[in-house]
Parts: C-alpha cells; structure tokens; sequence
C-alpha cells in the first residue's frame, strides 16, 4: 500500500481495496432488480410509438381481463392540478392529453409474473391522432415548427420568440465588438452535438409498495433517495415523509439517475394493487428511449485573438434541446465553455428549446462538454491559423485565483496553470506522429457542487466506526470517505464501515451529483468525527478527573495535552468505547450543512488518433488526462474518474448520436447500434493528477467526477484536423462524416 | 409452443412440414432465443436440431472438403487446425459474429439462416464457392451459399425444409481467402461493409478468384465482375483500382443507422482490395 503524495498522512492519499470491492466481483452486490418481496407483483409499461400524438381513447378492458392482472393504471390514475417542475415530472411519467416522444409513457400494467403484465401491455388500445413532429434543435426553433406545448415559456423568454423557446438567457461583461477590433484574427463558426446518453450498464429497477393508509416504501436503484422520495411525493401527491426510500447498490448514473421515470408506477400501481409490492425494471430499449439523454445542441462562436494568442473579445451564442420539456443544459453550457480563460470582453446568450425527445437528464458536467467543443474547436484553429502553440496560448489566457470568470463570479483557489505545466512537461506530447496521425489538446472545467449533507458517525463498542451518509456511492466516495474518517479518528481503514443509508436515518441529502460527495459527505464525515472525538476526550478527561481541554486526541487515543495536564498513559478509542455504556452512553458524531468551500477543477487533454484515410476511421492511439484533484484521497478511485471522463467522451466524440427516422422514432435503441466504445477501442488512458489543495475542504479535495468528459469533444476534433486536415463542427465524427470530409477538402 | 427434439433430419423435415403455425429450428439460439426473449418472435414449433447424430462434427469429406455440421458453433471452427488451414476467411468471418459467449452458441447455418446482408460468416462462405445441403420432405439437395438469401430475413428454402450441413470445396494449392469487414468500433458490432475475397495463383498471377460482398444490397452479392477484374494480373496497382471500382459498381446499399450509400459504396472497393491482398499473401504461405 504505496502512499503517493502526502507524507504528513497516513492514510489520504493511500490506494486500499475498495469496500465494495468483494460483494461486486462476485455477484453478490443487491443492485436495484435484485430486490424482491413475497407477494411481489410484475410490472410493464405501454409506451408510444409516436414522436407526437394526441391520445384520443385508452381502451385497457381487454387487459384487465387477462388472468393475473391485479392493476392497470393510465394519467387518469394520478392527481391533478400540478405545476411547474412536479407538472413536468408527472406528464414525463405518464403522458397525459399527447405522447411527447417515441416512448412516452402511456399506461402500465401489474401482473403476477413479468410475462402476464407484458402479455397485458400488448392488451391496451390505444387510438392515437398523430400531430406533427420535431427533433433537431434548429427545425424545432423555426417559425413553422410544430408547437410542443402552449405556454412553456417562463418570463425569461422575450416577446415574438418562436413557441418552442422555453427559456432565455443572455449575460456577459466588457464590450465584445470593441474586443474583436482589437484582435488581429475574428474567427466564427458554427458547431452541432447529438444528445448522447449516459449509458449506464443497470437499467433502472425498482420495487414499490404503497398501501391505502398512504404510507409507503421504495427499493431503487438511484442516485439519490431523498429526490426520489421527493419527486414520487409529488407525482403522486402523498406526504413526503411517510414515503420511505432505500437505495440499492449501483450501476453506473452518470447524472441520469438524479431524477424520477417510472418510479412513480410502480408506487400507483402497488396502491391499485392494494399494497402489494410491484417491481419494474426497464429493458435496455426503454432506457434509451425513456429516460433522459443529454441535450443536443446547435452553437455559434465568435473570438477574437492577437497574433500572440492573447484572446481580446468571445461571443458565444447556444440553442439547446432537452426533450420535451424545459431544462437543458445551455446554462451551464455557457457558463463553462470560456471559464478556462481570462476575458475582459465576453457575451453569452442561451435558448432552452422544446423538441419531441425524451427529458433529458443530468450527464457528467451537464452542458459543459458541448460548449467546451465549440470554443476548443475553434481556438485550435485559430492557433493554427495564427501559429500559436495551443498550449503556450491557454497558458496566455489561463485565469488564475482571484481572476473573475466569464461567468462573473471570482475564483478562488484553482489549479489549471499547474495542469497546464504538467500537461506540457508529460512525455507524451515529445511522443513522434506518423503519418495519418495527429495530436489534439483542449482544456475543460466544471464548477464542482456542495448541497444538502447530512451525516451521521457512531464509535462501536469495539472502537471500530460506522459512517452513514446520504449519497450513492457511484464512483468509489465510500472508499473516500472511510479512508478520511480513519484518518481523522487515527484509525485503520478497514475499522470504518461506510453505508449508504434510507431516507429514515438522516436529514435531506441532495444525490451525488455535481462531483460531491467526497467533497461534501467527505467533509461532514470528518466534522462529525471531529465531534465523537470530543466526546471521547471528554469521556478521558472524566476518568482521568482533568479538564476536557486538557486533552488531546493521537493516533487513535486520547492522552493529556502535555505535562502539565497529568501524567496518564493514551487511552485508547477501543478501552474508550469498550465502556462507553457506564462512561455516558452512545459515542456518535453528526453534521449537516450545505458545506461552503467548493473547489472548482479543470482539466487538459491531450489525444493523439491516427484516421485512415481511406475509411475515415479514427483510431484513439494514446491519451492523456491532467486534471487537478485538490488532493486525490484514494488516487485510483480519482484516475479511475479521469479515464471513465475520457472514454465517455471519446465515445461521444465518435459514435454516440441518438439517430432518429424521418418518423420521429428512436432507431437506434439497443447498445448494437447505440455505439459506446468497446474495451478494445481504447488504449490505456494515462492520467496525471495534479493537486492543487482546496482550502474549503479538510483534506483539499476538489471534486473530480466531471471534468474529465469535457476536453474529449474538442480534442479529438483537434487531432483529427491535424492528421487529415478536415475540420469536423459536427459530432459524432463517425467514418462516414470524416471520410465525406477528408474528400470534400480533396485529401 | 411446442418443442420438439428429433434424432433425424428427415423427421425434423417431416414435422415443420406439418407444422401449421409459426416454426422455428433451434441450433446454437443465438437468433432465436435472443428474438423470443425479445418478444419479436413466439414460435408455435420449435425443433431444436442438437440431437440429431453429427450435427456438431467438422468432418473431411472425400473429395478434400469438409463437411461442417449445423450445431458447430464458431469457437469450434477456430480450433479447427486443417479448417483453419484451407479456410482462414471462412473462419475469421465467423469468429466475427458477436462475443466470446456468442462464439460458444451461434452457428454458420445460423448466420446464413438469419438471411441478414450484413451476416459476417457469409461472405466468406460465397467466396469459397461453398454449398448447403438441405433436408425436405421429399429428399436432400444441393445449392451453393449464394442461393440461400433471397432479401432481408428470407432464404429460398420451402416450408419443410432444413439444411442439414455445409459443405467446403476442397482447398488445393496455392490459395488463400480473407473476409474484412467495416465497423465504427473494434467489435461486437454489425458489419456496415463485408467484403471476402478468395483466389488462386498461379507464380505470381491470379488463375482464379471469387469475391462476395456483404451490407451492400439486400442478400449478400457474389460479384463476378471484381473476380474478373484481377483474373490474369498480379495484383498490381491498377488491377486493385479495378477491382475496387467493380466491387463499388456491384454495391446497391441503403441510407440507414450504420452508413450512407456512398460510404458503404466507397468502403466497398477499399476493403475488397484489402482483402484481396491478405488472400494473395495467404496463398503463397503467409500465414499471418
């Protein structure tokens, strides 16, 4: 167990085998179809297969015919009168007047096995009027586009807009037309991404039950319990504490399982069912269908540059579609996509657009990947143009601690010159490029995110220490933070079990989302054994007959603070906790907040791909990941973050798209045609952390779970162009598109 | 559904033949088992040909050739020495098909079966002039691979028919035969070009070559026109374009998910010159 970095630890900084580790490799972890209950019935959702279509009769007669069919529920089963984000979540949940998108919610059935409520599905007669439909983000901002829904737009959105901008945005500083004037070249273009998914390996699972008294219980297989509990409230207008939510173990969020999609049937149908659980577990189809992608976007940038590289004026102008309902990323889309630099003159305006997709979801860095490929893209070129080195011109242009971002407000204490640096000192940019081949850098941010934590410490009789925390453990945070927790106590790591605990056994926790629960859970965990510590001190200081301040805590054990204080030999947190019951009772330690000291981190990439030109298929030969952590607690878990960033981008760069027919519907909806990358697409990501500590964290952690899928978009792109000379703004660069391209500049 | 497990190819023909419903025959399941787990398919007959004597047997036939029963799954082409020997585009086709755990299960006939333009072991197979014995009610017969197809899903054979084995020609001398296919990824995916290539020499000169194109048209296409192209040449600059530009010539793809007309069009002649050169290099002994 090789320490890394820090000397002055014992533990943070150390790669020790992960909790979890045992239960996964064997099979043994309960993910969220894993769960079962006696009576358990089966349920199966009838979706549409239009992209937009009025519901003009639900006929369900013939399925509630069928042998074993306990409940069938339609809209008509849920509560009325919602508004808002709660209107938005239940008409995501089950369609009301129109489906809004192929695989849409329509009705759902719970039977006593799988096959019966499936049998039951194909049942229900549904008479549909087909409406016009839209998918691409810039049809959908046409004046003649169809009207998604009346009315959607908040008091943001300018008068005479067209009906499907929902939301608008415009901020910046400094005057931009003055900035380009002063540059020596003006450069704009356009740039398109497609709505990718976040391509967990679970689907999503659940178990419901609820009963006639309006108490109920969930199993699931989420991201965060409390929003689960709060969003079925809601949907379902019961009283949110007498809902109980248990997270399951998980396979893979990404941010795409933030939010409710079907976990609100289950509950409804349980309750038509009278009380009896009701489990619903989405194929893969539905996932891709059903639950939220990310957004597609459709962007203009404008810069300006001297012939130094000095960046004087950028204007960045997006149009974002998140499905049917607002709540694209455009914001922080814009808000990320010129953080990296230092601007004196910049402008940003934003449309979130309706389009008949499905809701999109949080994915990594939500929004920054995209805008991070629109102005990385056209800075390359600019370096090329001006021939500048691009990584010499966002050492230039690089904001450092007390610089305002583009974004307004001031940073604190960052680490991109030292990623930079670091990037520039790695071996592999001295790497010699053959031919077809070339190398491509982008820089990427993301603000990181602290929220509502909670959590609660207790010691064990035997001295050992249970954590419970609120927050999913999707990338290694239960690792994290029992590493931290043995660190504060002065105890071994395997003597802290951390548990990911139900909605029942603590105050509201946000999800892990927003790369926060090693930050945020990390840092209550270490406040609340700062309290037990006390305590144990004080239970000391009793026995000893001294002053609790008289004492201090040592590697595991109190001992009187100096001489002066007495002469008593360390009493150790096991004796301490051995007689707890007879010293004062419980020994625990709990803290909650919304913890302040969010440290923000940005990253650098630098890809080298070799495309044949004859195909136009890229190869991913070497690539690299510099990323400040703050400080890595557990580094593999963080080279682990860098290299998923890394793989989830490159498969976006290349061959994610969801791919839509002429119809509206979905055509690519299982993973044969959904293109993730496979384990063999891609080489060994090298990583370098680099660790610029966050002072707002007690061990300097920053978050790392997101930047990491922002630089890919931009620097494969800027890779490709070197080693063919064609400038793809379109993603995915799929061999088709980069063939057309290499011919279309003659190559 | 009923399921029926005969020892005899002749009373597996004789029960689809009366069969009324839907029938379905179970080999290695990869197709099938996968489209009813699916819901897309639910057979009222499924005849699983497994114990039925031979099915799993690569056997030399008399002539030189084998005879490749309709239960041997991919994994056990591979491991094959005197196939791999004769056949190494027949084979690599195969071991294209799907995963590790698919290569286990899923079958040659299965693939040619399944009657997608896309099936990666068929190519392969039309190159190598290889031929399908089928079982019907009324007697075996005889007909080369490329027959089997007829468009997206279908195959020629009649209700009540089956086929029973496939059956290589044999190899002889100096020769050599390689598929290539085109996908995005690295594997498990489906083929957006196929493209196999099967020739003799004679010195340095083609005597004779076959070359099978898959993903370009609605069955997978023998292309006699690309054979001809390098017949009598030594596989040199300008015969290569020729052969490229005729295998174009032959493509008639669709605009879909995986690939536009004009890539799958362009792809087409690359690989096939790609391949064409692997073939070359196996027939004078490389073995890489």
């Amino acid at each position: 167990m090789a320490k890394d970095e820090f000397k002055e630890f014992k533990l943070v900084g150390t790669r020790p085998d992960r909790p979890d580790g045992l239960d996964k490799v064997t099979g043994r972890a309960r993910y969220g179809a894993d769960i079962s209950a006696p009576g358990m019935l089966w349920a199966a959702v009838l979706r549409s297969p239009h992209a937009h279509a009025r519901i003009v009769k639900i006929d369900t007669s013939k399925a509630e015919a069928l042998s074993g069919v306990k409940a069938v529920i339609t809209r008509a089963d849920f509560p009325t009168g919602l508004t808002g984000e709660d209107w938005n979540l239940q008409e995501n949940t089950m369609a009301g007047e129109r489906a809004l998108y192929d695989g849409h919610a329509v009705a759902a059935v719970a039977a006593t096995s799988k096959l019966r409520a499936e049998e039951a599905v194909r049942l229900i007669e549904v008479e549909y009027e087909v409406l016009p439909h839209v998918i691409d983000v810039d049809d959908a901002i046409k004046p003649d586009a169809p009207v998604i829904r009346e009315g959607a737009a908040d008091a943001t959105v300018p008068e005479g807009m067209p009906p499907n901008v929902v939301r608008y945005m415009e901020f910046g500083r400094g005057d931009v037309e003055a900035g380009f004037a002063e540059a020596d070249l003006v450069m704009e273009k356009t740039y398109k991404t497609e709505a990718t998914h976040q391509g967990y390996i679970e689907p999503h699972a659940c178990m419901g039950q609820m009963g006639a008294d309006g108490k109920g219980e969930m199993w699931v297989c989420t991201q965060g319990q409390w929003f689960i509990r709060k969003m079925c409230a809601a949907v379902l207008g019961l009283e949110t504490s007498q809902l109980r939510v248990t997270p399951s173990e998980i396979g893979g969020g990404f941010g795409g399982k933030t939010t409710i999609f079907m976990e609100p049937l289950s509950l409804a149908l349980s309750k038509k069912a009278g009380g009896k659980p009701v489990k619903l577990v989405m194929s893969r189809s539905e996932v891709l269908r059903a639950t939220g992608p990310t957004a597609s976007a459709s962007m203009d940038v404008k810069i300006g540059m001297k012939k130094d590289g000095t960046i004087t004026g950028a204007r960045a102008e997006f149009r974002m579609q998140g499905g049917a309902f607002p709540g694209s990323p455009v914001d922080m889309a814009l808000y990320c996509c010129f953080a990296p630099y230092k601007l004196e003159n910049v402008e940003h305006i934003g449309y979130d657009v309706l389009a008949n997709r499905p809701k999109c979801a949080a994915y990594r860095a939500p929004g920054s990947p995209m805008g991070a490929f629109a102005v990385e893209s056209l800075l390359d070129e600019m370096c090329r143009e001006l021939d500048v080195d691009p990584l010499e011109m966002r050492l230039k242009n690089a904001v450092r601690e007390g610089d305002t971002a583009s974004y307004g407000p001031k940073y604190g204490s960052i680490g991109l010159v030292e990623t930079l640096e670091a990037t520039k000192a790695h071996p592999n940019l001295s790497i010699p490029l053959g031919p077809n081949q070339g190398r491509g850098i982008a820089a990427g941010y993301w603000f990181n995110h602290n929220g509502e934590t909670s959590v609660s410490l207790a010691i064990s009789e035997d001295g050992t220490a249970q954590v419970s925390v609120g927050t999913p453990d999707i990338g290694g945070s239960r690792a994290s933070i029992a590493l931290m927790t043995a660190e504060t106590l002065g105890i071994p790591y395997e003597d802290v079990r951390v548990n990911v605990v139900e909605t029942g056994a603590l105050g509201v926790n946000e999800p892990t989302h927003g790369s926060r629960a090693t930050f945020a859970s990390g840092k209550a965990a270490v406040v609340a054994a700062g309290h037990a510590i006390t305590e144990m001190c004080k239970r000391a200081a009793n026995e000893w007959g001294i002053d609790p301040e008289a004492v201090e805590w040592v590697d595991g054990a109190a001992q009187p603070a100096g001489d002066n204080a007495g002469k008593f030999p360390p009493m150790t947190i096991a004796e301490i906790a051995g007689k707890m019951g007879s010293t004062g009772g419980p020994i625990s330690g709990h803290h909650e907040s919304v913890p302040e000291g969010v440290g923000a981190s940005f990253g650098c990439h630098v890809v080298d791909v070799e495309v044949d030109p004859e195909t136009g298929r890229t190869t991913i030969l070497r690539y690299l990941v510099v990323q400040d952590a703050g400080r890595a607690i557990h580094p593999a878990y963080v080279e682990g973050q860098y290299q998923g960033g890394a793989a989830q981008g490159i498969g976006w760069a290349l061959n994610e798209a969801y791919i839509y027919g002429e119809d509206g519907r979905l055509q690519n909806s299982v993973f044969l045609d959904y293109r993730v990358p496979v384990a063999s697409d891609l080489p060994m990501i090298d990583t370098v952390i680099v660790e610029v500590p966050n002072p707002g964290h007690p061990y300097g952690v920053r978050g790392v779970g997101e930047t990491g899928i922002t630089p890919p978009l931009p620097a494969i792109a800027n890779a490709i162009q070197e080693a063919t000379g064609a400038r793809l703004c379109d993603l995915p660069m799929s061999p088709p598109k980069v063939l057309a391209a290499i011919k279309a500049k003659g190559g | 559904m009923r399921y029926h497990t005969p020892t005899t190819f002749e009373d597996a023909a004789q029960l689809a033949a009366r069969a009324k419903g839907l029938t379905r025959f179970l080999a290695g399941g990869t197709d099938v088992l996968v489209q009813m787990r699916a819901g897309m398919v639910q057979p009222d007959d499924l005849i699983d040909l497994k114990k039925i004597a031979g099915v799993s047997e690569i056997t030399a036939t008399d002539d030189g050739g084998w005879r490749i029963g309709v239960a041997v799954p991919g994994i056990a082409l591979g491991a094959h020495e005197g196939l791999c020997a004769d056949w190494p585009g027949v084979v690599e086709g195969m071991e294209l098909v799907g995963s590790t755990q698919i290569q286990g299960r899923a079958t040659l006939t299965g693939n040619l079966c399944n009657g997608s333009p896309a099936a990666d072991s068929v190519p392969g197979l039309v190159a190598a002039g290889a031929s399908v014995e089928i079982t019907g009610p009324d007697g075996t017969r005889t007909v080369p691979v490329e027959d089997i197809p007829v468009s997206p899903g279908k195959t020629a054979l009649e209700a009540g028919e089956l086929i029973s084995a496939i059956l290589l020609p044999p190899r002889g001398q100096n020769a050599g035969d390689a598929y290539l296919r085109f996908i995005p990824r690295t594997e498990m995916d489906i083929a957006v070009v196929g493209s196999a290539v099967s020739l003799r020499l004679d010195g340095d000169t083609v005597s004779d070559a076959r070359v099978a194109l898959g993903a370009v048209a609605p069955t997978v296409k023998l292309v006699p026109e690309a054979a001809e192209a390098i017949i009598g040449t030594t596989l040199d600059e300008s015969a290569l374009e020729a052969l490229a530009k005729a295998a174009s010539a032959a493509c008639s793809p669709i605009d879909d998910k995986r690939g536009t007309v004009a890539f799958r069009t362009e792809v087409a002649g690359v690989l096939t010159k790609r391949a064409a050169l692997i073939a070359k290099a196996r027939a004078k002994g490389d073995t890489a």
